[in-house]
């Protein structure tokens, strides 16, 4: 992991007390709320319904033991004993008060963390790959450039005031686990030609009321030129962005008004004055960076070994748990551990202090004190033995932590919605809870195979409803809430955007469509190797379409 | 309103000429770059200073070649959230190697200045007294920086490398 040397230090207590003497300005009204709200902002502070909201950051989802034992204690004490894990990797607070904000960032500070540019018109938190370092089919750990991107846009002067919050993601594997292609910029690593490996840039991807996946603007970028690149998309975007209406001031809207070709062009232009000067990343910085994420010392193991073969021939349930929640790591012997935080009837990505606890000690114990959050909003042990799988998993069935449901029906991603967010038409949270317990049978679970629902409370997308294979959206008519389905979305490396399958219909039908939905698709599909998305495809959405309405 | 220059509150010797104002001819002035492109042959036989003020979605290739003729380059900021002119500061300096005043003008506010600063602005009609008096407690918050900019003090990752190489001798 990236620890911090005394700059990063030095930089995190001073950004602390800037932040508290602005708190302490606010209260003593020396300055208003029109003027707080972008600086609380990039300190990850919103406003919601019914207080402040702080996001924390953990950078591409990357936390070590020590530092999830500290959100659990920031939890307890300045919160109701739980924190929500987001789809960008970050965790929320949904009640902490405004003169505790400093302390809660102090107390982030003690362990290399903070809430940097979680929230505001400035780059935001980078996401990564979950599996970074760890996946067996990757080209290059993408944690380094991360950790690069995360220093260079840390309080960036010139980009701290965009026409709209921007998100970067990076991914080093080309299964896409990060969902490159829904955000402002999406990076993956690839290899030219020459077998060199350099990054990918697409640019103007995103989700919100104009669902786009994004063009890719260049192929192949060498990787000194990362950051040179990256300030020539953003300079573009700062200038030409527009700040004129919210809806349209997204880099994705340039992207689509100029053409990505032309805009590709102006990126070019500006890059070509850049490239080589003092952003140009020296061989020697990504050697300083990538000391931080060399891997373990990993034990020479097999695959396989009678511990793990004789529980998982023994125990069906066990079995299962592997299927769904564990997956291939590059070292022989050891494996990837996905605990889902999606148990059926609970509120997808929140965590108790307690189970954060737990999780803490578990990676002590079974996982190089490691823990990873994935965009999904569930938690990763990325350095597991695959000889103490059986052992970790009694634990964490002993802490509720064991659902075996990873990509399935029941891994629902859900906005907070109308029970937290000031933008929500609708309610999220209680429309993943009846959908989840309507799937609670994980045997019926695993017979459907991969399948992603995701729930939006409003158009804003937050639940990333457009790229679920059924993605639920909450609407409002006339002071009532209604859910419109989309169909064959998916975030991936071959991303596409949901459609709208017909008129939208109340929340208490939501569950019985999922159904329908579904139950179509177990009677269509022609194997169980056919998945949900692929079936849609061949299928179209007729089938699904007479299912929901014809009855009506 | 006050005037920070060179991180002092300073009188301010320049004085703003709207559009359709005469312009005094002996005082030294600013002036829109529409005017400026309007008048230009007669304002370039002026004696006495003169500084343009420039619109944030301008581009500067416009005044590029007359850059050499202002003392001071005004760069207005509409709104707080509205950041062009971070970007025109820099490539004021960093680009087309501008050395006079470039100036930040319209609604500036104390949590911007260090960001400014950076950008390469040097002096600041800042809204608030009380803002101004706190300049240099504004710019001092934070010592360490992550990227290179206009100006100030090296990017940590400068300083480390630089670090290694003494250290590898």
């Amino acid at each position: 992991m990236y620890r911090y040397d005394e700059f990063d230090e030095g930089f995190v207590k001073e950004r602390v007390s800037q932040f508290r003497d602005q708190v302490r300005r606010r209260l003593a009204g020396e300055i208003t709320e029109d003027e707080f709200k972008p600086l609380r902002l990039m300190n990850g502070l919103y406003l919601q319904l019914h207080a402040y909201m702080l996001r924390v950051a953990i950078p591409y989802g990357t936390l070590s033991a020590v530092q999830m034992r500290r959100l659990a204690h920031i939890a307890r004490r300045y919160d109701k004993g739980y924190g929500h894990f987001t789809t960008r990797q970050n965790i929320q607070y949904n009640w902490p008060t405004l003169v505790d904000t400093p302390d809660i960032l102090d107390a982030l500070a003690d362990v290399e963390m903070h809430a940097l540019q979680t929230s505001g018109n400035c780059i935001r938190n980078v996401t990564a790959d979950p599996y970074a370092g760890v996946a067996r089919d990757e080209i290059e750990d993408p944690r380094i450039y991360a950790e690069i991107i995360r220093q260079w846009s840390t309080l960036h002067p010139e980009f701290s005031f965009l026409p709209r919050k921007f998100k970067i993601a990076i991914t080093g594997a080309e299964p896409d686990r990060a969902a490159v292609k829904l955000h402002d910029i999406g990076i993956a690593l690839v290899r030219n030609s020459a077998g060199q490996t350099g990054f990918r840039i697409d640019v103007g991807g995103g989700q919100g009321r104009t669902p786009i996946v994004a063009p890719t603007i260049r192929e192949f970028l060498p990787k000194q030129d990362l950051l040179a690149y990256l300030e020539a998309v953003l300079r573009v975007y700062n200038m030409l962005g527009r700040r004129d209406n919210i809806y349209k001031a997204r880099i994705k809207i340039l992207v689509q008004s100029e053409g990505a070709e032309r805009f590709a062009a102006l990126v070019e232009e500006e890059f070509a004055r850049l490239r080589g000067g003092a952003l140009d990343l020296p061989a020697g910085e990504i050697w300083r960076i990538r000391a931080y994420f060399a891997p373990p010392q990993y034990e020479r193991l097999r695959d396989d070994p009678p511990e793990l073969t004789g529980a998982r021939d023994a125990d069906a349930e066990f079995a299962a748990w592997l299927h769904a929640n564990v997956a291939a790591h590059k070292e022989p012997g050891y494996a990837i551990v996905n605990i889902s935080l999606k148990p059926p009837g609970g509120i997808p990505g929140d965590a108790s202090a307690d189970e954060m606890d737990a999780v803490a000690d578990l990676a002590e114990r079974y996982s190089l004190s490691e823990i990873r959050v994935t965009h999904e909003q569930n938690l990763t042990l990325p350095y597991v033995r695959q000889r103490e799988l059986f052992e970790l998993w009694l634990s964490l069935k002993i802490h509720g932590l064991a659902t075996a449901n990873i990509g399935h029906a029941g891994d629902i991603i859900a906005c907070p919605g109308l029970d937290y967010c000031a933008l929500a038409n609708a309610r999220s949270i209680p429309v993943a809870q009846e959908i989840g317990k309507r799937f609670a049978d994980l045997k019926r679970q695993h017979d459907i195979g991969p399948l992603t629902v995701n729930i939006s409370g409003c158009i804003n997308a937050c639940g990333h409803h457009h790229v679920a294979n059924i993605g639920i959206l909450g609407v409002e008519k006339n002071g009532e809430e209604f859910y419109q389905i989309t169909l064959g979305g998916r975030a991936d490396e071959r991303a596409a955007i949901g459609r709208i399958v017909g008129p939208a219909m109340s929340f208490d039908a939501v569950p019985d469509a999922v159904e329908k939905i579904v139950n179509v698709y177990l009677a269509r599909r022609e194997s169980a190797a056919e998945h949900f998305v692929t079936a849609y495809a061949r299928l179209g959405e007729g089938p699904f379409k007479e299912a929901l309405y014809a009855a009506r | 309103m006050p005037l920070v220059r060179n991180r002092r509150i300073v009188e301010d010797t320049w004085t703003h000429v709207a559009d359709g104002e005469d312009i005094p001819l002996d005082a030294a002035v600013i002036v829109s770059a529409e005017r400026w492109l309007s008048e230009r042959a007669s304002l370039v036989h002026r004696n006495a200073p003169v500084g343009v003020r420039l619109r944030n979605d301008r581009p500067l290739d416009d005044i590029a070649e007359d850059l050499f003729r202002f003392g001071v380059v005004a760069l207005e900021f509409p709104a707080f959230k509205d950041g062009r002119a971070y970007t025109q500061a820099r490539l004021l300096r960093e680009r087309y190697r501008f050395d006079g005043e470039v100036r930040a003008c319209g609604d500036v506010l104390r949590d911007q200045l260090l960001f400014m600063q950076r950008c390469g602005i040097d002096a600041f009609e800042i809204r608030k007294q009380a803002d101004a008096e706190a300049f240099e407690r504004a710019v001092n918050e934070i010592s360490v920086f992550y990227q290179p900019a206009a100006s100030g003090p090296q990017p940590v990752s400068a300083i480390r490398a630089g670090a290694v190489a003494c250290w590898a001798y």
